[in-house]
């Protein structure tokens, strides 16, 4: 698995570099908006990115919960920090592009307050973790994942009450696209996908070695203090 | 009665006799709220009109702010002299003794709130337009909402370092649809242009979504280890 790695990685790289030369070079440009909406070349893959890590950082809570897996805690603060990085990537390539094409950099629309919702509830997972220390850290950092993913349809809901500005979904929402430009929108996503689960993939090893390492400290420790020499 | 019943009862009376006695809580967050009304008052100097557009948001956020001191206290108390610990090796239900804390909590808020409003109302000169009977609803459920979520996660934040500040931290975000519920049947009751209804039929739906998830993953909390 180890030898994978950078394979996989020297892969990614390709895989990234071709969809971005795709998306800037051979993507025809937009007719309203001009060169301006390649953006969403990065921001949409980007979004969707986001919630496959919240999914698996909400399952393998769930998991957590139930088992008291280590390994599904692992899973879920790798998950949990891939997704806000992701998230931020959203929340930053938006307003670039709203600000030349709705002429205001943000609004509070429902799209945006409940990506930005979203982003608050995991950088205070986020917090949690770093605050709370020991054994019952993975418990607590769980049933905050399960409120929040239990707060999202409340926050869609209070916020869909209010006007809607942003752009209807183009795929699966009744738009129109041109099929180039599908093409390549799903090729990016591919690669953005490919690049978290690579970083995810290590982040998680690096967590599982941070425990291995921490437990053999105390057991250190505790030898030390049971045999004095 | 039942054990559950029992020590619901005795863990609420026993609180609202410390807080009778001591008036700690009270006393700090009827302080706060009124410095928060008094700051806003003067640095917006609202005339009537835009007072009852801005009030909804005014009120609750001062609620809001007010409530996390009493919620800070609530399990704090019962560090000392290890009573934490009892309750945890008692074969007493968890479910009871977070339902104590939660009644305990929302008649402190509402307290507070009972003493506030006539405060607000001379302040901002205001005067329901909508229907008002629907505010009692409004702040009921909102403020069950609060405390609900604040005493779980109170419980939470008990085990971290810099418990007082982690509170709020992980209290807000998820309040936030709760938060905008409230602000805006509020505003909608006092400005008398929209139906509140919809914003009442959610925070219902928040308050029963958010009390079953406390009472079934508050027993995992009160034992983590």
């Amino acid at each position: 698995m180890k030898r994978a790695f950078p394979i996989l990685a020297v892969v990614t790289l390709a895989l990234l570099g071709y969809s971005a030369y795709e998306a800037l070079v051979v993507a025809p440009t937009d007719r309203l908006q001009g060169d301006v909406y390649r953006i969403i070349y990065y921001h949409v893959p980007s979004a969707w990115t986001m919630f496959t890590f919240f999914a698996i950082n909400f399952v393998a809570s769930v998991i957590y919960l139930i088992r008291r897996n280590l390994k599904a805690d692992a899973v879920a603060v790798a998950a949990a920090e891939m997704g806000v990085v992701f998230n931020t990537v959203v929340l930053v390539t938006g307003p670039l592009w709203a600000r030349p094409v709705w002429g205001i950099w943000w609004t509070w629309d429902i799209r945006l307050t409940s990506t930005l919702v979203l982003w608050l509830i995991y950088v205070s997972y986020l917090l949690l973790r770093r605050f709370s220390s020991g054994g019952q850290m993975p418990l607590l950092a769980a049933t905050l994942a399960v409120f929040g993913a239990l707060d999202m349809p409340l926050v869609y809901f209070s916020i869909w009450f209010f006007r809607t500005q942003h752009p209807q979904p183009v795929v699966g929402g009744g738009g129109s696209i041109d099929p180039r430009m599908l093409h390549i929108w799903l090729l990016n996503w591919f690669a953005f996908e490919c690049f978290g689960l690579l970083v995810f993939w290590w982040r998680y090893r690096l967590e599982m070695m941070r425990r291995e390492v921490e437990e053999t400290q105390e057991l250190e420790s505790l030898l030390e203090t049971r045999s004095p020499r | 009665m039942s054990t559950g019943t029992l020590l619901t009862r005795t863990t609420l009376m026993k609180d609202l006799r410390l807080e009778w006695r001591s008036k700690d809580a009270i006393n700090s967050m009827l302080f706060f709220a009124l410095l928060v009304v008094v700051i806003f008052s003067f640095s917006f100097d609202p005339t009537a009109e835009e007072s009852r557009r801005i009030a909804g948001g005014l009120v609750w956020v001062a609620f809001l702010f007010a409530a996390v001191v009493a919620l800070n206290q609530t399990w704090a108390r019962e560090l000392r002299n290890q009573v934490l610990d009892a309750y945890r090796v008692s074969p007493a239900p968890a479910n009871s003794l977070f339902l104590a804390k939660a009644l305990g909590n929302f008649i402190f808020v509402a307290v507070l709130e009972a003493l506030m409003t006539p405060l607000f109302i001379v302040f901002y000169n205001l005067r329901a337009v909508g229907p008002a009977y629907q505010l009692f609803a409004v702040a009921l459920l909102g403020t069950w909402a609060l405390v609900v979520n604040g005493t779980f996660f109170a419980a939470i934040s008990l085990r971290t370092r810099s418990r007082e500040i982690m509170l709020p931290l992980l209290l807000f975000p998820i309040s936030i649809p709760a938060l905008l519920a409230m602000v805006e049947a509020t505003s909608s009751i006092l400005t008398g242009e929209f139906s509140a209804k919809f914003w009442i039929v959610l925070l219902a739906a928040y308050d029963v979504v958010f009390t079953m998830a406390s009472l079934f993953l508050f027993e995992l909390v009160l034992n983590a280890e």
